[in-house]
């Protein structure tokens, strides 16, 4: 069942275009369907999951290197693809309503599928290879979508430093699992979480943690990779709201928790990872009020969000482990909420800005419920699972190991700044008396309410009855986090405690905050032109430097000269190979060995020698053709003589192709005069002497030694029995080291493209 | 420039240097040859056509754009590369028929494989004399 989950989407992805072309009137309501069924589907095992046993699916992959296509279901798998395939049937359930008949919804829908399987895949993977892979996939699916209006440069340049970003992070993690399968000896999850101790008391420990990290800090946006997510906005509505608030950014959280039992619980893990989240979460609850765009503050509240979340896995209790699932749940509820109602106020009205819009509950009713509903979520009020997440956070807060009153008043602070945005994200444009005369807001229809009212309703409900999810999915994803605490149980109502009063204070901090807002923000006058953070400036200068450096680089080593790259080549080879010589075991024979050829065998050579000395000194291009083209039959001669008549054929047509070619190009080249000086000839003959020197120093070391010839006879012996074949020379090349021609012949190919772009691209210039 | 001898050499000539390219391909396993010298003679002849009667000709002598033949060649290789996942063996597993049949001795995927390396050779030479033919 483990595989048809992960593969259905990619199938699905490769469908949808088809699916839309031929039934565009259907389409849009089949695609739902299969993130409703994943989701049913999923939620039958949830007794069995939540009961301690996990799904397990293996296929061997690269077994000599313990890799292997392994899933594993277990209740944070299930917590995350239960998100993944219920979040998604919102969305493709609003995807349709929102693109509203454009032609190119066949293909977004496509890649929101592809990205689903990934998310799926990543989310159960069993192998650190298989989960790694899925991981990148999603990187490329945003790639796809964040750049879906491709002919927008904005959008182009968001995807291209989203997928730099989490790029660079994923190597990272890479390199990150390779060191954990090393120091543990496996790449089976199942195996990896039992052996946390091994982890932790290796001398590497440190290295896999920051590397593991990095991957996690740059899928999730924690500060200073934090400013790729609010650029991701560039992307249609229903992509922020799926990849960029709900699941994608999740993942890195998703590995922190999946490898605490691994690597946390050390002094190392929670100083960075608190330090880190904490700082996030200051970071954008801050940077979200400064805006006016909708989405923008949707996206830095998730950058503040993921900060929380981060900070909570960082401290590690078993309080802040429930915080966390429950937080997570529930910021994915109220968040896709928001984002999808930021996107149906944009198709109803055309604008994001909320300095513009107001009274929108009036126009579009439902929404406006939706919205208002995950607000107060946000918000933390009763009896929404948001004020379930937040007594849950301030209790976790109240019990860090690490600096408690710090954490809690960080906490407070931004949990305030989070009241703020859920005012100006809901009630501004639906419910604030703003006048709305220039826009010409208009109704909009099922498709773009229903999935802003069903998450919202469904934080509603999990508010109402905790128990029952904290028992289901709660508590069986904590029990794999730490698998030694036992967690905390879930209820709406905590009594008269510290943990309320906090809550109340946050409350009225964050009221204080959203009137300040307005006023604060028109002295400041910063809002609207706040565009490069430092962190994103820094990566920009990095990034244009690095051009900078790769433009000077390509252009002093390949100038376009080709006596240049002729003694680049020669020289590096010489000094390599010189090197070698001078320091390594070769020797050169006593005395040369006694040429024993016979008169034609000379005349061969006397032919080549002449060739070579005719092209350098003739004053006639025909004549220096003429004269290579003698070296080139000499040495196929050669080959003749010494029995080797495969490579003596090929170099002959070789030779007769190459001077057609000097032919059809002969007579458009400038007149053959001498255009260098003595001093670049005396270069040129230093370069020469060099190489050929070298070459004849080789030749006549290697041909003093006894070859060891273990793989020539074998090849010969082989040729026929194994190969089918009596030319050994061709069975090698298309049986025994096919791979090798294989590779060769892609080489041509490209090369041929080159050429042949190169001389389209003059033709065009000149035409 | 129209030269009669060469054009009328290259009309006898054609044929018998296209079917010899063939033959070097198909006799390669036993005997000196195989699809790179293979390739080359082709090339060689439609580019000593081209010669006598101007690539226009040329080109319309060999029917199909040279860079189809580089795409189909490389994908004639990887799908002889490919056929043995049918049996469940590894990528370029050579396999055979039992029946021997004349010049090639046994078919097999190789063969299938110099053919893709035949056609990329011959049209990535092609593909040059053409484009600088028409400069």
């Amino acid at each position: 069942m483990l595989i048809a989950i992960v593969i259905s989407g990619f199938l699905a992805a490769l469908a949808a275009p088809a699916l839309y072309h031929f039934l565009p009137r259907w389409a849009g309501r089949i695609c739902p369907l299969l993130p409703l069924s994943l989701f049913a589907c999923l939620l039958t095992v949830v007794g069995q999951v939540s009961a301690g046993t996990p799904l397990i699916f293996s296929l061997p992959w690269i077994p000599s290197l313990g890799i292997s296509f392994s899933l594993y279901l277990d209740g944070l798998g299930l917590l995350f693809a239960l998100l993944v395939t219920g979040i998604g049937f919102l969305v493709f359930l609003y995807t349709p309503a929102y693109m509203s008949n454009d032609v190119r919804l066949g293909r977004l829908t496509g890649w929101l599928f592809a990205f689903m399987a990934a998310m799926l895949g990543t989310t159960l993977a069993g192998n650190l290879i298989t989960m790694f892979v899925f991981w990148e996939l999603t990187g490329i699916c945003s790639y796809m979508l964040i750049g879906f209006d491709h002919e927008q440069e904005e959008a182009r340049r968001a995807a291209l430093q989203a997928l730099l970003v989490t790029g660079i992070g994923g190597l990272a993690l890479l390199a990150g699992f390779i060191l954990l399968g090393n120091i543990s000896g496996t790449m089976e999850l199942a195996e990896l979480l039992g052996r946390g101790d091994i982890v932790r008391a290796h001398p590497l420990y440190l290295p896999a943690l920051m590397l593991v990290l990095a991957g996690a800090f740059t899928k999730s946006a924690q500060f200073p990779f934090h400013f790729w997510l609010p650029s991701a906005m560039a992307a249609p509505t229903p992509v922020s709201a799926y990849l960029h608030s709900a699941t994608m950014v999740k993942l890195g959280i998703y590995l922190l928790a999946r490898f605490s039992p691994v690597l946390g619980d050390t002094e190392a893990w929670v100083y960075l990872v608190v330090m880190t989240g904490g700082i996030t979460m200051l970071t954008g609850g801050v940077t979200a009020l400064l805006h006016n765009d909708l989405k923008q503050i949707l996206a830095w509240s998730t950058v503040s969000a993921l900060g929380t979340l981060t900070l909570l896995l960082g401290l590690g209790t078993p309080a802040a482990t429930t915080a966390a699932m429950v937080f997570l749940l529930v910021h994915a509820l109220y968040k896709s909420s928001l984002f999808l109602a930021a996107g149906a106020v944009d198709h109803g009205t055309g604008t994001r800005d909320i300095t513009r819009l107001g009274d929108l509950a009036r126009v579009m009713p439902w929404v406006a419920a939706g919205a208002g509903l995950a607000a107060l979520s946000m918000a933390g009020l009763p009896p929404l699972a948001g004020f379930i997440a937040k007594e849950l956070l301030y209790e976790a807060n109240l019990q860090s190991p690490l600096a408690p009153l710090a954490v809690t008043v960080v906490s407070v602070f931004s949990n305030s700044l989070a009241v703020a945005a859920a005012i100006l994200a809901a009630y501004t444009p639906f419910f604030s008396k703003n006048s709305v005369h220039d826009l010409h807001p208009h109704h909009v229809e099922i498709g773009l309410w229903l999935p802003v009212l069903l998450p919202a309703l469904l934080g509603l409900l999990i508010g109402l009855f905790p128990g029952q999810v904290g028992t289901w999915l709660v508590t069986p994803a904590v029990t794999v986090i730490r698998a030694g605490g036992s967690p905390v149980q879930l209820a709406l109502w905590h009594g008269f405690n510290p943990v309320l009063l906090l809550s109340m204070a946050t409350l009225g901090t964050g009221l204080v905050i959203a009137a300040l807002r307005g006023p604060l923000l028109r002295k400041l006058s910063v809002a609207g032109n706040i565009r490069m953070g430092g962190a994103e400036r820094l990566y920009g200068i990095f990034f244009s430097r690095l051009q900078g450096f790769a433009s000077w680089l390509t252009l002093t080593i390949q100038g376009g000269r080709l006596r240049n790259y002729l003694m680049i080549v020669v020289g590096v080879t010489v000094c390599l190979v010189g090197f070698t010589f001078l320091t390594g075991s070769g020797e050169l024979p006593a005395s040369l060995p006694r040429p024993d050829g016979g008169i034609h065998e000379w005349l061969t050579a006397g032919v080549i020698l002449a060739g070579a000395v005719m092209a350098m000194v003739t004053r006639s291009r025909l004549a220096a053709v003429a004269a290579i083209g003698t070296v080139g039959y000499g040495v196929a001669l050669i080959y003749i003589l010494f029995g080797a008549p495969d490579l003596a054929m090929t170099q002959f047509c070789i030779e007769t192709l190459s001077i057609i070619l000097f032919v059809l190009v002969l007579h458009r080249l400038p007149q053959f005069t001498l255009l260098s000086n003595r001093a670049t000839r005396a270069r040129d003959l230093v370069v020469a002497l060099s190489i050929g020197g070298l070459m004849t120093l080789l030749v006549l070391m290697t041909v003093s030694q006894p070859l060891s010839s273990h793989i020539s006879t074998w090849f010969l012996e082989q040729s026929f029995p194994a190969g089918h074949g009596r030319n050994v020379v061709n069975v090698i090349l298309v049986d025994f080291r096919a791979l090798d021609t294989l590779g060769e012949i892609t080489v041509l190919a490209v090369a041929a493209l080159g050429v042949y772009g190169l001389l389209k691209k003059r033709h065009k210039e000149e035409g | 420039m129209q030269s009669l001898i060469l054009s009328t050499t290259i009309r006898l000539l054609m044929p018998l240097l296209l079917m010899f390219s063939v033959f070097l391909l198909l006799r390669g396993h036993n005997e000196p040859g195989g699809g790179f010298v293979g390739g080359l003679v082709a090339a060689a002849a439609f580019a000593l056509y081209s010669l006598a009667h101007g690539a226009e000709a040329g080109r319309k002598m060999l029917r199909i754009e040279p860079r189809l033949l580089v795409a189909a060649g490389l994908m004639t290789a990887l799908v002889s590369g490919m056929l043995p996942f049918i049996t469940g063996q590894p990528f370029l597993t050579a396999l055979w028929s039992k029946l021997p049949m004349p010049i090639i001795g046994h078919a097999g995927s190789p063969l299938l494989f110099d053919a893709g390396v035949y056609l990329v050779v011959s049209g990535m030479s092609l593909l040059i004399i053409f484009s600088l033919m028409e400069e």
